[in-house]
């Protein structure tokens, strides 16, 4: 696993270069010039209106860079031919797979590090000086720990977000595989209609159908807890658990699919 | 070289958008056509998983709406039209959104023009609220305070007070309050003691919504003590115009009374009739005026 480290850390490196990163400033003037306007706007729902933003913008961020990313991946290193020369050294193709993987991952991690420490600045900024009769109003307060449980999960999801863009990534174009992706991704909100699917159609065979993509496509429903965490209804540690858990054996399965995939493509 | 020429095109840009609103001003207010998604449904859809921020940016523009037409030129009819259906979008997308409903419910039942005055929407949006979260016995609260203040259905108001008493966690004024409101419903002291309570809320604008209507209610009182004098002048001087100038010269005022907004309260010379002036902070007063249909 030493040359999947080595590809993972390669992959970092590359994001600096590429300005992953300069996502963060934008994310931080949003943030911040939000935190400026919307006292005016607001009607008071300022911590409200700044932890719904700052969720919904670490998701999103998180959610492009894993799609635009995590399809190029393989795919640029197939179409520059650097897989060449690095197949002649001692790595095999499957710690190739994981390495990019574990490379972006490192990469979204960092990224949702410091968004998570600029919403509890700039939370922590416009709650100072709060009368108490003005916090008792307050749903959650300001610098609740329980937004860790919506970040971790937000995470979670890009993590399994990119497992599928990576998946295509290694046998399909970039363009086709944020096709793919993007299709899951927006499927996979909409799981509990499928799985209500025999309630508004008559045929057994389209009820079966829909239950069984109920099963098969990745539930990303589950991994959003953002409002119940801004209204400070309690999510569970057990329930994070068990998404998180859902979501790794999903991204096992997609990486083992990516890595036979991926090992089956012919190069010569 | 082409730095300076994307800073004159830039610049140009600005200029361009400057002269447009110069010369082909927006809309003052909003239109209902303007409101492209109707269905909340469709909204909680088409946002994804983003519900939160979109139910944010619906709340921003219901509360921009109610202030434009609020605040727009008296040229303007008023009609709040969009002012329900950008509620109703903010909490099907976010149904904890507590001031959407609390709020919203005070902007929908406001008397016109100050509001749409349509307790019926206020109504519907609070049933909303308690149908998300049956535990809520604020919005049980604010629904009694809408059949009392704006219906004058005090039997439903205290029925109201008394389930929002009943729920986990309420205070416990609510259950003297129904029985208020029971045996004195319509009465000015049963009033004052509903919004002293919404004074005591957690909420800013709720706070500033009761202490309006309690410098209301002070009005009323004052009016009432001036309709004394306005009745002793029309005694002494039977059939004669009654105007404050001639009330403070039979001495029966030291001066023009104002409100405590400062405006003076208006006086009809013909009927004796008080009530407060339309530039007043204290308009309309309840029923004072009605909306057009």
């Amino acid at each position: 696993m030493n040359a999947a480290r080595c590809v993972a850390i390669a992959v970092f490196r590359e994001s600096v270069r590429d300005r992953v990163f300069y996502n963060l400033l934008f994310f931080a003037v949003l943030l911040v010039g939000a935190s400026i306007l919307i006292g005016q706007l607001t009607a008071g729902q300022d911590i409200k209106i700044i932890k719904d933003l700052g969720l919904s913008a670490t998701s999103l961020f998180g959610l492009f860079i894993a799609i635009f990313v995590g399809i190029s991946l393989v795919s640029k290193e197939v179409d520059r031919r650097s897989v060449y020369p690095l197949f002649a050294k001692p790595i095999r193709r499957s710690e190739f797979v994981v390495g990019k993987y574990a490379g972006l991952l490192l990469t979204l991690l960092a990224n949702t590090i410091v968004m998570t420490v600029a919403i509890y600045l700039v939370l922590f900024f416009l709650s100072r000086g709060v009368p108490d009769g003005v916090r008792k109003a307050w749903d959650a307060p300001a610098l609740d720990p329980a937004l860790l449980k919506a970040i971790a999960l937000i995470y979670v999801d890009i993590a399994l977000v990119t497992a599928i863009a990576l998946f295509f990534s290694t046998y399909s174009s970039p363009m086709l595989s944020a096709v793919f992706t993007l299709g899951i991704y927006v499927a996979g909100q909409f799981n509990t209609d499928l799985r209500r699917f025999d309630q508004i159609v008559s045929s057994p065979v389209a009820a079966a159908i829909g239950k069984g993509l109920y099963y098969v496509l990745p539930d990303f429903a589950r991994f959003d807890v953002k409002l119940a965490v801004v209204h400070g209804i309690p999510v569970s540690g057990t329930y994070v658990l068990l998404a998180t858990a859902y979501a790794a054996v999903y991204i096992a399965a997609l990486l083992f699919g990516a890595t036979l995939l991926f090992s089956r493509r012919d190069f010569k | 070289m082409k730095l300076i020429a994307a800073a004159v095109c830039f610049a140009g840009a600005v200029a361009l958008h400057a002269a447009e609103d110069r010369y082909l001003p927006k809309p003052a207010v909003d239109r209902p056509e303007l409101l492209y998604v109707r269905s909340p449904e469709t909204a909680r859809r088409v946002v994804l998983r983003y519900q939160g921020i979109a139910a944010d940016l619906y709340w921003i523009r219901a509360i921009q709406h109610f202030g434009e037409e609020h605040l727009s030129p008296p040229s303007h009819v008023r009609t709040y039209a969009l002012l329900y259906p950008l509620l109703d979008l903010t909490t099907t997308l976010d149904p904890y959104f507590s001031i959407a409903y609390r709020f919203g419910a005070i902007f929908l039942g406001e008397q016109y023009p100050g509001g749409p005055g349509r307790p019926d929407l206020a109504i519907a949006l609070l049933k909303k609220g308690l149908a998300a979260q049956p535990a809520k016995w604020q919005y049980m609260q604010d629904l009694g305070f809408v059949y009392y203040w704006h219906l004058r259905d005090y039997k439903t108001a205290a029925s109201c007070f008394e389930r929002a008493a009943d729920i986990p966690g309420a205070p416990n004024w609510l259950r003297p309050l129904a029985a208020v409101t029971l045996a004195e419903g319509g009465q000015r002291s049963a009033s004052r003691t509903l919004w002293e309570q919404l004074a005591q809320s957690d909420e800013d604008w709720l706070r500033d919504s009761a202490k309006l209507r309690l410098t209301q209610l002070d009005a009323m009182d004052t009016i009432d003590a001036l309709h004394a004098r306005v009745d002793r002048y029309r005694q002494q001087h039977p059939g004669q115009p009654v105007t404050w100038e001639r009330l403070v010269a039979a001495g029966l005022l030291p001066g023009v009374p104002l409100d405590s907004s400062g405006a003076p309260f208006v006086l009809d010379p013909a009927t004796g009739y008080i009530t407060v002036a339309r530039e007043s902070k204290l308009f309309p007063l309840p029923g004072q005026i009605q909306a057009p249909q």
